[in-house]
């Protein structure tokens, strides 16, 4: 093949290479760093919250009748819950992963340390929240039903035990077991761990301590507000949160059951804004993909039918219908280098932009000659048709005059 | 001559169908990504109460432990303290003040059909209304003798007034709420909020307060926020002692008329931490922060960065849609040397060929701006459906509109221009002579 007729053909017409050149440059930098973000959304997403979330639904009851008694009324809740056919366990909880709002707390090693070793959040849960949850306990014990203890509200935490999840467990005491030891939570209150649970993540999904959950067995409703999660069997989730909906509302008047929620319905609500950006993001890579290979199409298409006499010329001279067809394919093989040169350069500055604004991580070398490949075939795919065209011009057109 | 220009650039767009289509559709795309996300964050970032933001001011003051600041950078905490709040108030020092919080509360309808429900409002001082000027359709808001005398009375929002008593004048009615009555003394009209700019801690996209009712009355009832609260320390057990702690869960506004109020309000800030000093609070050092609205917003990120990040892509994305478009426009316009060569040789000047091209490039760019513009509000429907939270914020108006259709012709005769000037650099012998 020769390349020399090809780009002196190409200096001819400097401004439309340079033209689909900047525009494959700009694809290339845009794709490259909005992909890179779309990954980065899919894999928080993709963080397990170490719950059962496809049989566990979780609501809120809040009494308002006069002399309604939430610690009794929550007793009564408990035991009905955890009679109800389908339910395979239930456990009062003020909070649970990804439902954005809960109780944060910091956790020493002294009493009344000044700084705290580790940020954790409280889940306060009964003996039943571990099996509630279905995270797995991977040392220690669970709760024993004497070691709940009733908070009156508005007054401190003092757990005697807790249950840590197991990346807390590490951060407190590295390579050593922590069952057993004391910590310090809420300034000198000392309690002792007594198991680890595999995976408990925080339940805000921008932490960055979302790995690190303490259990801490304590009934203590918010005034008259207390929360519940309910563990189905398998595929039985809705028609039980029917039933207890109905069943809850029916045996105590003067309270409200509300906010019931399923934990699919509360990942794609923690997640909601990630999945968002995600779609967003994928949708302008898709339309900038499609205008760049029309832009190329549409270019192509015009010297095609610019050069038809001299194509017809070089036929009648003895090229065969391959070495036009390639002669359009190097062409934009040419450009749509010069092109992603020019845009290796501007993905990483506009990476480096982003790291500057808003301490994005640093673009992966690896996206840029991903890049590189897709666009080649991008390029070439785009050019097929128009230069198909350009192979089909008869000889005889060279005699012709126009 | 315009007009007949028109014609020209018209037929022969009609001449070159697919080559036309693609054009207007770049340019519509280009214009619909970046219209669509500009929407979204000027609305989001605009200035919620043009003619007094640079007047009201939100209140921070650094209570926090030293041991640890509140943020890493230095900025004071979020919110303030019960007591700071009720002595900043009390002081008065300021044109208007307010302290406010967010509450949830359990309500029990006097009409037996509608089931109890719990509805989400705010505590706040009578003179919130003065500052923050919702529109009322029925009554007025409480006074600050009312505040003084802990009255049990509310202003209810349009939509909760809607829900209990269809829309009524209520005042004058009672309403329980969490077992206690409160007499409805206004209703609000329709409160067009974009952002809740006077509580951004609690999510500046959530849903409108339904009621409002006095902060003495709230706290009389012992009623806890269900915004956010933190403790550097524990609070001690009980209410009182929670309200005497350091725990912070108050947002506080106050309305300075000029300059010369600020500075003095800043002084009196200052004096009032240093007081607090000497009984052994406020372990850092001076920190206070006197923020105007838009300021506020701007420190609280009302603006998400992925939403930035999406109008910057947005717009590298209509840059590529012009490049494309300047290529086609060059290509169709370098076919066409013959017919410019011939209208020169008739005597045509450069003037007229530029004209003429020009009105053929805005042709194309008004009709990407209509087609964008319909792609705009689609993509305005997509944003809704793929942030609920921002359906107040993703809604054309009449500026934005007219700022497609310019910014799509502006776009479209830009990318015209050096096309154009090419094109009637064609010399008429030399497109003759074949």
């Amino acid at each position: 093949m020769e390349i020399r007729p090809i780009l002196s053909a190409l200096m001819r017409s400097k401004v439309s290479m340079i033209l689909i050149g900047l525009q494959v440059a700009l694809t290339l930098a845009i794709v490259c760093n909005a992909l890179f973000i779309i990954g980065q959304r899919l894999e928080r997403m993709d963080r397990p919250s170490g719950i059962n979330e496809s049989d566990t639904f979780w609501f809120g009851s809040n009494g308002f009748a006069p002399g309604y008694e939430a610690t009794s009324v929550q007793k009564a809740d408990l035991a009905l819950l955890r009679g109800m056919p389908g339910v395979v366990d239930a456990a009062p909880t003020n909070s649970l992963p990804l439902s954005n709002g809960g109780w944060g707390e910091g956790i020493g090693l002294q009493p009344n340390q000044k700084t705290s070793t580790a940020q954790t959040t409280i889940y306060l849960v009964d003996d039943h929240g571990v099996a509630t949850l279905g995270t797995q306990l991977v040392a220690g014990r669970n709760f024993k039903p004497e070691e709940v203890q009733d908070i009156t509200f508005g007054d401190n935490l003092r757990p005697r035990v807790v249950i840590v999840s197991k990346a807390l467990a590490e951060r407190l005491f590295p390579g050593e077991d922590a069952v057993g030891r004391t910590i310090y939570v809420n300034e000198d209150n000392a309690t002792t761990i007594i198991g680890v649970v595999e995976r408990l993540q925080q339940p805000w999904v921008d932490s960055d301590s979302i790995e690190f959950a303490t259990l801490v067995p304590a009934f203590m409703p918010y005034g008259n507000a207390t929360r519940y999660a309910v563990r189905t069997e398998p595929g039985r989730r809705d028609e039980v949160m029917k039933a207890v909906e109905q069943k809850l509302g029916e045996t105590n008047t003067g309270r409200i059951i509300g906010r019931m929620r399923s934990m699919e319905q509360i990942r794609a609500d923690a997640y909601s804004g990630d999945r968002a950006m995600a779609i967003i993001l994928g949708t302008v890579i898709f339309a900038l993909l499609a205008i760049t290979a029309l832009g190329i199409v549409g270019m192509a298409s015009f010297w095609v039918a610019q050069r038809t006499r001299q194509i017809g010329t070089r036929r009648a001279l003895g090229a065969t219908k391959g070495d036009i067809l390639r002669y359009f394919q190097t062409e934009n093989f040419i450009i749509t280098t010069l092109g992603l040169v020019a845009g290796a350069v501007l993905a990483y500055a506009f990476s480096l932009w982003l790291m500057q604004q808003y301490q994005a991580p640093r673009l992966p070398w690896y996206y840029v000659p991903i890049g590189f490949v897709c666009l080649w075939l991008l390029g070439q795919l785009a050019v097929l048709g128009p230069a198909l065209r350009a192979s089909r011009v008869p000889p005889a057109v060279a005699t012709r005059s126009v | 001559m315009f007009s007949y220009y028109l014609q020209l650039g018209l037929r022969s767009l009609r001449r070159n169908p697919i080559l036309t289509a693609l054009m207007v559709l770049g340019i519509a795309l280009g214009i619909a990504a970046s219209m669509t996300t500009l929407t979204v964050m000027h609305l989001m970032g605009s200035d919620p109460i043009p003619w007094k933001s640079d007047k009201l001011h939100y209140v921070q003051l650094d209570n926090w432990s030293a041991d640890s600041p509140y943020y890493d950078d230095g900025r004071p905490p979020d919110q303030i303290t019960y007591r700071d709040a009720v002595a900043l108030v009390e002081a008065g020092k300021a044109d208007r003040q307010a302290a406010m919080y967010k509450l949830s509360l359990p309500i029990q309808p006097q009409n037996p059909e509608v089931k109890p429900f719990q509805s989400l409002g705010r505590v706040t001082h009578s003179d919130f209304f003065a500052m923050f000027e919702p529109p009322f359709a029925h009554g007025a808001p409480w006074d600050r003798r009312q505040d003084g005398e802990h009255a049990r009375v509310i202003v209810l929002g349009k939509a909760l007034n809607e829900k209990l008593f269809g829309g009524q004048d209520s005042v004058g009615r009672s309403v329980r709420m969490g077992g206690n009555d409160y007499t409805v003394v206004g209703v609000l009209g329709d409160w067009k909020l974009r952002s809740k700019y006077y509580d951004l801690t609690n999510g500046a996209f959530n849903d409108p307060d339904e009621f409002f009712m006095p902060f003495t009355t709230a706290i009389d009832l012992k009623q806890r926020a269900s915004g956010n609260n933190s403790c550097f320390r524990s609070s001690g057990d009980g209410w009182d002692a929670y309200l005497d702690s350091d725990c912070i869960w108050i947002q506080m506004w106050v309305q300075l008329d000029s300059n010369e109020r600020l500075a003095e309000y800043k002084g009196f800030l200052d004096s009032y931490v240093n007081e607090q000093k000497k009984l052994g609070r406020f372990e850092r050092p001076l920190n206070n922060r006197l923020l105007n609205v838009t300021e506020w917003m701007d420190d609280q990120r009302v603006v998400s960065r992925d939403v930035e990040v999406q109008t910057g892509l947005a717009f590298a994305f209509l840059i590529v849609c012009l490049v494309n478009t300047i290529g086609l426009l060059l290509a169709k316009f370098t076919r066409k040397s013959g017919e410019v060569g011939l209208r020169r040789a008739l005597g045509a000047s450069r003037r007229d060929v530029f004209s003429q091209f020009l009105v053929e490039s805005g042709v194309v760019g008004l009709t990407g701006g209509v087609v964008g513009l319909a792609l705009t509000g689609l993509g305005l429907v997509a944003v809704r459906a793929l942030y609920p939270e921002f359906r107040s914020v993703a809604q054309l108006d009449w500026t934005m509109i007219a700022v497609t259709v310019a910014l799509a012709i502006v776009s479209a005769v830009l990318a015209g221009l050096y096309p154009t000037w090419r094109a009637c650099r064609v010399q008429p012998a030399a497109q003759l002579k074949m």
